[in-house]
């Protein structure tokens, strides 16, 4: 066991399957020298080169696309897109090509790619650098949509995102590059489709995923000290989604709230929502709350920022008024 | 080496095979007989025929919403086409894609696309596999004069010229997007000039001249074997049915009757028919046994269709994901 940050996991991540692979390769805007604009570790740059590290031209979809065609020639390319914003710009080839293109033709080809990219918020980048999109993605069949939330889920997932033959949505929160975690040494991959209990709790079951996982981990400590235990489920795989870990939690609480820092409307704690009424319909002691960020752009100012993105405040808020009904 | 009597047989037989098995579609569309959208490439049939006799069959290619003439020309098969055109399951992609998404990986052919300009940054990506494995293939990128004005044809030959990957993009500029004329969609009308902002290769050819295109092509080809990168040609052609098939006489609200038969006159195949007979190296007879093939090619094209069963609803997931 070592305990290292989020960002260094991520660079382990993609030093050992490139070291492992020679087919995997790492393609993007200020990849290289600069070493991945929020993760600031040029080390992969120095070990593997120009060749493997492929700083790219300011051309996301470009970008995928290129990583695409060179997925279904066999390489397994890890595209990064710097901000989730930007994936907006490569929408055609993650959507229309990237996804499809297995399906489409007869399922015969293999298309291991991973596209990584940033997910933003809480440090004033405004409303086009702070998006939670992950809902758009999970709404496409033939992409897997993964957000981990700790270092060694980070690590194990990642690596098995590259070792995967489908198109990988992978989703790094810049508020978490500094978070420090256990990891274990050697192998640990995370297969997709499990969710993580990261608390164990009987009141009131809490699904997220990604940088909320910590703030509802907060916001549990201070519920505890109300006699108030809350059980954290982490998804970490949006999709797959772990169906069968919610809805064991749930037949043990009988209540249900989803915490994620996209906006509430058409969110993905909608579908968890909307499953968990279908499929526990009859573990449910009271009604299923979703907390997200208020449906506005992400605004620029502090004070408003916070005011729109959920925390530890406002989650305790939400148990509460669940665990008064 | 293929004696230059080979190649020409190929090139004719190759051509006729587009026109006939369209002309085929076009009477099965009429009766119904197979759904969804059908774009044709009628009258375009010297350009992918030239540019793939110029490629190796481990060569690749990318095509479009107009691909079924790339898709013979890269040798695929006709009868599994067909069958893709019926939604069958013996289809090439066993009734997922229809007309606008056939592909076969065993032969290079990439696929087909939907999405206008979609291939060009797929073609790039792998061509850039090939280069980064060290190998010496090329890949062929068959785009419209409409894709020339999409955001990633910009990307796509940015990065190709930047990174000198061993691509073609090939421009089939057939004057219509769907219905707006190329002279309504840029300033310029030679597209390949284009070629100059990215300092890459380029050069525009008479489209409808199989033997120009495929001697442009193969100096394409070379450049791009050699490791001198990729170029954009632009193959000056024509579109003779409308943007889709069914389009009837909308296709006068934007050009002439007399336009089309001014270049209905530059028939690709009726060209090259006539320069085989004045050049003495085909005869009517053996022109005549092609024809007679081919008609057995489509007879066949089409019964395999047509005994092919549907697919099964409970497959309907089969093949989304690698397991």
């Amino acid at each position: 066991m070592r305990e290292i940050s989020f960002a260094d996991a991520i660079i382990e991540a993609l030093a050992e399957e490139m070291r492992r692979d020679e087919r995997v390769f790492i393609m993007g805007e200020d990849v290289g020298r600069f070493g991945m604009i929020y993760i600031d570790r040029p080390q992969l740059w120095k070990e593997f080169g120009d060749e493997r590290i492929r700083d790219a031209p300011i051309s996301e979809n470009a970008i995928v696309g290129f990583a695409l065609g060179a997925a279904i020639m066999g390489m397994r390319p890890v595209a990064e897109i710097m901000f989730c914003d930007l994936m907006t710009l490569a929408m055609d080839q993650i959507v229309n090509q990237a996804a499809k293109i297995r399906y489409m033709f007869g399922g015969e080809i293999k298309v291991p790619l991973v596209i990584r990219t940033s997910l933003g918020g809480l440090r004033s980048a405004a409303a086009q650098h702070s998006q939670h999109l992950e809902a758009w993605f999970t709404h496409v069949p033939g992409l897997k949509v993964v957000a981990p939330s700790m270092p060694s889920d980070a690590k194990g997932l990642l690596k098995n995102a590259i070792r995967d033959d489908n198109p990988v949505i992978f989703l790094e929160h810049q508020q978490l590059m500094y978070t420090k975690g256990n990891v274990m040494d050697g192998e640990d991959l995370i297969p997709f489709g499990m969710a993580d209990i990261k608390r164990e709790g009987k009141d009131l079951t809490v699904v997220s995923y990604s940088l909320m996982v910590h703030k509802v981990l907060k916001a549990a400590v201070e519920l505890e000290k109300q006699g108030i235990q809350i059980e954290v489920i982490d998804l970490r795989t949006l999709s797959p989604l772990d169906k069968k870990t919610i809805l064991k939690s749930m037949e043990k609480t009988g209540r249900l709230l989803i915490v994620h820092q996209a906006c509430t409307t058409g969110g993905f704690g909608a579908e968890i929502a909307a499953m968990a009424a279908k499929e526990g319909f009859d573990l449910l002691d009271s009604p299923i709350h979703r907390l997200g960020a208020l449906d506005v752009p992400v605004p620029f100012s502090p004070v408003l920022e916070n005011y729109v993105i959920p925390n530890e405040r406002r989650i305790i808020e939400e148990v509460l008024s669940i665990m008064a009904q | 080496m293929e004696s230059d009597l080979e190649l020409k047989r190929k090139l004719y037989r190759t051509m006729l095979l587009i026109r006939r098995f369209e002309e085929k579609l076009i009477e099965l569309k009429a009766q119904l007989a197979i759904p969804g959208l059908l774009h044709l490439y009628i009258g375009e049939e010297a350009v992918a025929t030239g540019v793939c006799a110029a490629i190796r069959q481990d060569d690749y290619i990318t095509s479009t919403h107009r691909g079924h003439g790339h898709c013979i020309a890269k040798g695929g098969d006709p009868s599994r086409m067909m069958a893709e055109l019926y939604g069958r399951s013996a289809g090439y992609c066993h009734g997922r894609g229809g007309s606008m998404h056939i592909a076969d990986f065993n032969l290079g052919i990439l696929g087909a696309n939907g999405i206008v300009s979609a291939g060009m940054p797929i073609a790039g990506g792998a061509a850039l596999s090939i280069k980064m494995r060290g190998m010496d293939q090329v890949v062929v990128c068959f785009f419209g004069d409409g894709g020339a004005n999409q955001g990633v044809f910009h990307e796509s030959l940015n990065m190709s010229a930047l990174w000198k990957l061993p691509v073609i993009y090939v421009c089939e500029n057939n004057q219509y997007a769907i219905s707006v004329a190329q002279s309504r969609s840029a300033s310029i009308q030679d597209l390949y000039l284009r070629k100059d902002a990215y300092g890459m290769h380029g050069c525009k050819v008479d489209g409808n001249d199989v033997m120009a295109v495929y001697e442009a092509a193969q100096e394409a080809v070379d450049l791009a074997r050699r490791g001198e990168g990729p170029s954009l040609l632009e193959c000056k052609t024509y579109r003779w049915r409308g943007h889709y098939e069914g389009e009837g006489d909308r296709m006068y609200t934007y050009r002439t009757k007399r336009e089309m038969e001014e270049w209905n006159k530059k028939c690709p195949i009726e060209r090259f028919r006539r320069k085989l007979l004045r050049e003495g190296l085909l005869g009517k007879e053996e022109l005549a046994n092609i024809e007679l093939d081919i008609q057995g090619e489509i007879e066949h094209a089409l019964q395999f269709a047509e005994d092919s069963p549907f697919p099964d609803t409970k497959d309907v997931f089969a093949g989304l994901y690698v397991q």
